[in-house]
């Protein structure tokens, strides 16, 4: 049911007045859009960008053509990769993402996008779970996602990670 | 604009067809698979599309996307939805039954796996009216769609009804677009070709339903590897008869590997390989990380191409001039020729000792360096690639001369450290320029030198800068450059090219041979390259045989990837301005780096182990020959570390390889008086044989491209087939059995130590001398070494029935963990990770060197600042302002008060503290913090915790915004706890209880932090006892 909690917490964050009604299907649980002037819409990228164009804010998608795509991209990968990851993928999603993020502050660049929403929205279980070590071993993944966590209207259901900005080891004295 | 793609790689089907179906102009280039193109994906992705503005897509739907978007077509719900659905609920069934289909031959089970999405697509084309699924054009998502399904549905076998489906299917693939992008990749022949088998071999196996579909990639070096299933190749029948054809080919009609006769020198109608290594300076001891980065991979390739028959040369030599050999001579009080003396000397015994075999190891202070890099000054003069400029520097008037970076000392311009150097600071790790220090001080005589300008010579790279990036395209494209090597080449050839200076005020070095400048010397990064070509000529007079000769010769250059810049950019602009028809590098071969037991090596610190200190530690050459290749970082930074390279002796040396060549030896001379028994091949020694014969020719692959590292894991695959494959036949009981039992176990004895022996060959460049011994014991033909890696390889039987075989003894040792302990503790390895701070996050950028060398005032003085300075600068900027804004709250501060001490109108002091709220928020963003989470690429500076405590307007700075921290620091804090109690009232298990209370006493630590306490010391300590 994460896919339902997302999308009510975009929805809030989008300031859509009137919540919509989901179900889902499958076993993977796609949620699903039942809307009354059309058909229903599958899958929960499809339906957040739908609700982006339906809350006016099509720069959420991206400006250019070439942001657009990277927004899709990053939308995709979330899918694909982040979602039901295995173990052993977690280390490679933070090293690329890290290496990515390294001259970036969001996902499109400098633009926050629905990206930035919904890769934050899966990848949090991640990121609560890593050691301080570690999140100091993937610098800019942490600074992109605290900064994320505190955009304006973003962070609805989930609870907020700590992310220390001093070094808990300082140099020197061992 | 730039599209990667790979043959048989069905993703690359799609965005083809969308390219052409959209005629979006844009260059395709053919990659191999194993390419990795993103430079920030740590596996290879393809397809991938390089935007105009340097970032790459790698997604092949938001590829599509984007060329559609070029082409004018907004993307609706609809094709959104269908995109998603391939992405998502496709695209893992499809690789799921062509794994299954083209690896496993079960064609069978296919529709089971392809069913569910099939029909769904079927069902919801029939509830359509229109052609195609979203209307009645084709839109992208039918090209999509198509694209993916292309493989699976071009064999009719495999699916069956679903007509509305076909009917579709059959509609889009009449595009023209559609033909042609299915011929380019998969030759038009779907399930049927050969590269999509190759393809699919490569790609890890996918579970249904999981997303990783993309790319296999390198394994993370010191991961285990032994249970790594994705490396079993899926052999075919022929492979397997094919194995045992060759295998019955024997010795006989391959050739000899020749012996090797000095000079070499290029022949005709022969693959003429040179090899360099970059020139270790000659000033200090080289460490693991040198060793591994340079001379030991080149050895590697060299060894390799010479069992492989190519005529090969291997040079290399010390590195001589310089400022740091002259302020080593000062340090050591010797002159700088009896320090060159000395550490050549120190250089060679260490290679020496590591068995690098160089063809000749040289020195850079020769006459034939002058000679040559004078003609190629001359060359660059006379055809007016040279500029003149003034650069400012500092002079001592005391000492009479110009003082290099490293002979300034002074106070830091940025954190006021007074024992800054003249190009970084030990404090606080940014680059200085020197003449902006301080109070400098001339290291020598402890005076204040003055700045005065200096004429100096520039190469004129701009004016060179079109003829390099043609000869880069050439080279690149058809040559083995590493991706950490193009990238950095790109970035500096995309950045533009600067004058760069060439000499120095400087004693020690190459003269400059022209009159205006009699005092000066040739800058070493001008120099040292050219050290290549002298050396060379040291060894034979006709080395312009291999140094003039591009049309016969290729180059391989060898280094570490701060290198990079010199042997792609500079020195081929030097090479190329000359005229004179050199011969430039085919194959530029970097390493990332080795870090030791995650920190850096550092000689200062005592921290690591230096090529002179590993024979003392008395584990064998061969074996730190081993775990250094093992770790080579390719690709990716490694680290060494003792534990783990006690593990792999113990378990891959010993326990894999070490065991299967003594066993297959032993079983030999135990149950058959050393004499190699006759071989009756079933099915299942064939199949070994394929195994085997499969995994050399990925090692020659790999080799051949120089995946050094990769490359070892194919013998140790090996091995650990030999190793099954005895397990499983136990010729040990079956020599005690009945005349077929007894025939079967001298089978299996005569194949294994047939692979033993094909072991020792492969094993030849990594550990020489375990080959050597390893051949010797089996008495193994001289021949072997040539013909097993002749063509593709041919693992023939090279030892037959009969053949006699030499006394068999263990081959390694086990390390035990009290002898690792000690080393550890004596080469400093239980440093940890620290001193972060400290290093400007060394070397990692794409410019390392600019940063490194003391050349900051090696642009002419009248070039505005080159980016890594911008970058000092801006840095430096926001600490003055740091200060001033300090002082400037303060004041304000003082003013708010008083004001209310005079009891002012209300709006007057709302004004003013609304003035004191914004510098505050200013000092914030100098202290590099953000009071709102705005955050920029600055913010990667900002270290509050490292400001040094003495400077108390930081300190406040630092503990103002840390209360908000505390506060919800707080609640975790109290949140952990109650989670703890409740587990512990739960009776939980330990170990989780145990991780709980590990996040507790971490959640509190950041408290103390956060409340300005500091918990360190008391932990540490705690740690350590």
């Amino acid at each position: 049911m994460m896919a339902l909690r997302e999308l009510s917490s975009l929805e809030k964050s989008l300031g859509l007045k009137n919540p919509n009604k989901y179900c889902t299907q499958g076993d993977k649980k796609v949620p699903v859009l039942h809307s009354n002037n059309g058909p229903s819409l599958v899958g929960l990228v499809t339906i957040a960008t739908h609700l982006v164009q339906e809350a006016k804010r099509p720069e959420l998608l991206g400006g250019s053509a070439e942001h657009k795509a990277l927004v899709q991209q990053w939308l995709e990968y979330r899918l694909t990769k982040v979602d039901g990851c295995h173990k052993d993928d977690i280390k490679t999603i933070l090293k690329d993402l890290n290496s990515y993020l390294e001259d970036k502050v969001y996902l499109a660049g400098n633009q926050f996008t629905l990206a930035d929403t919904l890769m934050y929205y899966g990848i949090h279980h991640i990121i609560v779970d890593l050691a301080i070590q570690e999140k100091e071993k993937h610098m800019n993944v942490t600074r992109w996602f605290d900064h994320v966590q505190h955009y304006t209207g973003v962070r609805h259901h989930l609870p907020p990670v700590v992310v220390l900005r001093n070094r808990v080891y300082t140099s020197g004295h061992h | 604009m730039k599209l990667f793609v790979s043959d048989g790689n069905p993703h690359c089907v799609k965005v083809l067809a969308v390219l052409e179906f959209t005629g979006v102009k844009c260059d395709v280039k053919h990659v191999n698979h194993e390419e990795r193109v993103v430079p920030y994906l740590s596996r290879p992705a393809l397809p991938a599309l390089l935007l105009p503005s340097g970032t790459h897509l790698f997604s092949p739907n938001s590829i599509c996307q984007y060329l559609i978007e070029l082409n004018g077509q907004e993307s609706s719900d609809i094709v959104n939805q269908w995109l998603e659905w391939e992405a998502t609920e496709l695209q893992p069934a499809v690789m799921h039954a062509l794994h299954m289909v083209v690896l496993q031959g079960k064609g069978a089970e296919t529709p089971r796996v392809l069913q569910g999405p099939l029909s769904y697509l079927d069902q919801s084309l029939s509830q359509r009216t229109t052609l195609f699924l979203t209307a009645e054009m084709v839109s992208v998502a039918d090209v999509v769609l198509w694209a993916a399904l292309y493989p699976i549905l071009s064999d009719s076998s495999l699916v069956s009804g679903n007509q509305t489906l076909q009917l579709w299917f059959e509609r889009v693939g009449m595009l023209a677009a559609c033909v042609s992008a299915a011929q380019t990749v998969l030759q038009g022949k779907g399930l049927k070709a050969e590269s999509l088998k190759t393809y699919l071999q490569r790609q890890p196996t996918t579970h249904h339903g999981q997303g990783q579909v993309q790319g296999r990639g390198t394994q993370p070096c010191n991961s285990p590897e032994g249970d790594d299933d994705d490396d079993d190749c899926v052999l075919s029948e022929e492979e397997i008869q094919s194995a045992a054809v060759t295998w019955g080919k024997g010795l006989t009609d391959l050739p000899m590997v020749p012996e090797r006769q000095h000079p070499i020198l290029p022949q005709e109608g022969k693959r003429n390989v040179l090899v360099t290594s970059a020139l270790p300076y000659v000033n200090n001891v080289p460490h693991l990380g040198n060793i591994i980065g340079c001379v030991l991979s080149a050895d590697v390739f060299a060894r390799y191409g010479r069992l492989r028959g190519w005529n090969v040369l291997y040079v290399c030599g010390t590195d001589e001039y310089g400022t740091a050999t002259e302020n080593k001579a000062r340090e050591e009080g010797l002159t700088a020729q009896q320090i060159c003396d000395k550490y050549h000397a120190v250089h060679a015994s260490i290679y020496q000792w590591f068995q690098v075999d160089f063809d000749f190891f040289g020195r850079t202070t020769t006459k034939k360096q002058t000679e040559i890099a004078q003609n190629i000054f001359w060359r660059l003069h006379e055809r007016g690639f040279l500029l003149e400029d003034i650069v400012e520097q500092l002079r001592c008037e005391a000492c009479q001369r110009f003082l290099a970076d490293r002979f300034v000392e002074g106070t830091c311009p940025f954190c006021s450290y007074p024992e800054a150097r003249g190009d970084q600071c030990d404090k606080c790790g940014k680059l200085i320029n020197a003449v902006e220090l301080r109070e400098p001080t001339c290291k020598v005589c402890s005076q204040t030198p003055v700045v005065q300008s200096s004429k100096h010579l520039f190469l004129d790279l701009p004016k060179l800068e079109a003829e390099l990036e043609q000869w880069l395209e050439r080279s690149t494209g058809s040559g083995d450059w590493t991706a950490n090597a193009k990238q950095i080449t790109r970035s500096w050839v995309r950045d533009g090219l600067k004058p760069r200076c060439i000499t120095r005020d400087l004693k020690w070095g190459t003269p400059v041979p022209h009159p205006d400048f009699s005092d000066k010397v040739f800058y070493v990064w001008f120099d040292a390259p050219i050290g290549y070509l002298s050396i060379t000529a040291n060894y034979t007079d006709q080395w312009e045989k291999w140094w003039k000769n591009p049309q016969q010769v290729e180059l391989y250059n060898f280094m570490a990837k701060d290198n990079v810049p010199f042997h792609s950019v500079v020195f081929p602009c030097s090479l190329l301005g000359a005229q004179d028809n050199y011969t430039l590098v085919n194959h530029l071969v970097a390493t990332e780096y080795l870090n030791y037991e995650d920190t850096k090596f550092s000689k200062s610190r005592g921290v690591g182990v230096f090529g002179d200190m590993a024979k003392d530690t008395g584990i064998p050459s061969d074996v730190w020959r081993f775990y250094l290749l093992y770790l080579r970082p390719e690709g990716q930074d490694s680290a060494f570390s003792w534990v783990d390279m006690a593990t792999k002796n113990n378990s891959e040396l010993l326990n894999n390889l070490g065991n299967f060549i003594n066993r297959a030896g032993m079983f030999v001379s135990k149950f058959f008086e050393s004499c190699v028994p006759a071989m009756a091949l079933q099915q299942e020694d064939k199949r070994l044989l394929a195994q085997v014969g499969w995994e050399l020719k990925q090692y020659i692959n790999l080799m051949d491209r120089v995946k050094i590292r990769d490359a070892l894991k194919c013998i140790l695959n090996i091995s650990r087939h030999g190793n099954q494959y005895i397990q499983v036949n136990e010729p040990w009981k079956k020599i005690k059995g009945d005349e077929t039992d007894r025939q079967r176990s001298g089978t299996v004895t005569g194949v294994s130590v047939n692979v033993a022996c094909l072991l020792s060959v492969m094993l030849q460049p990594y550990m020489p001398t375990v080959s050597h011994t390893i051949r010797q014991q089996l008495n193994a033909p001289p021949s072997v070494t040539g013909t097993l890696l002749q063509g593709t390889g041919n693992f023939v039987c090279s030892l037959p029935a009969g053949h006699h075989i030499g006394t068999v003894s263990p081959l390694f040792q086990k390390l035990e963990s009290e002898q690792i302990e000690s080393l550890k503790k004596r080469f400093g390895g239980q440093q940890p990770e620290e001193e972060e701070e400290a290093k400007p996050k060394p070397k990692t950028t794409a410019q390392p060197d600019v940063n490194a060398q003391p050349d900051v005032n090696a642009q002419p003085a009248t070039t505005p600042a080159s980016d890594p300075a911008a970058q000092t600068a801006v840095n430096g900027a926001d600490a003055e302002r740091a200060r001033e804004l300090t002082l400037a709250v303060a004041e304000q501060a003082e003013k708010v008060r008083t004001l209310k001490g005079q009891k002012a109108e209300k709006t007057v002091i709302g004004a003013e503290v609304t003035k004191l709220l914004e510098l505050k928020k200013q000092l914030s963003l100098a202290e590099g913090k953000d009071p709102e989470p705005v955050l920029t690429k600055g913010k990667k500076n900002a270290q509050p915790a490292t400001t040094p405590a003495s400077d108390p307007a930081a300190q406040t700075a630092v503990n103002g915004a840390d209360a908000e921290r505390a506060r919800e620091l707080t609640l975790a804090v109290a949140e952990q706890g109650e989670k703890v109690r409740t587990l512990k009232g739960q009776k939980a298990e330990k170990t989780v209880i145990g991780a709980e209370v590990t996040k507790l006493l971490e959640l509190k630590k950041q408290l103390s932090l956060a409340e300005g306490k500091n918990p360190e010391p008391v932990l540490t300590k705690g740690k350590k006892k």
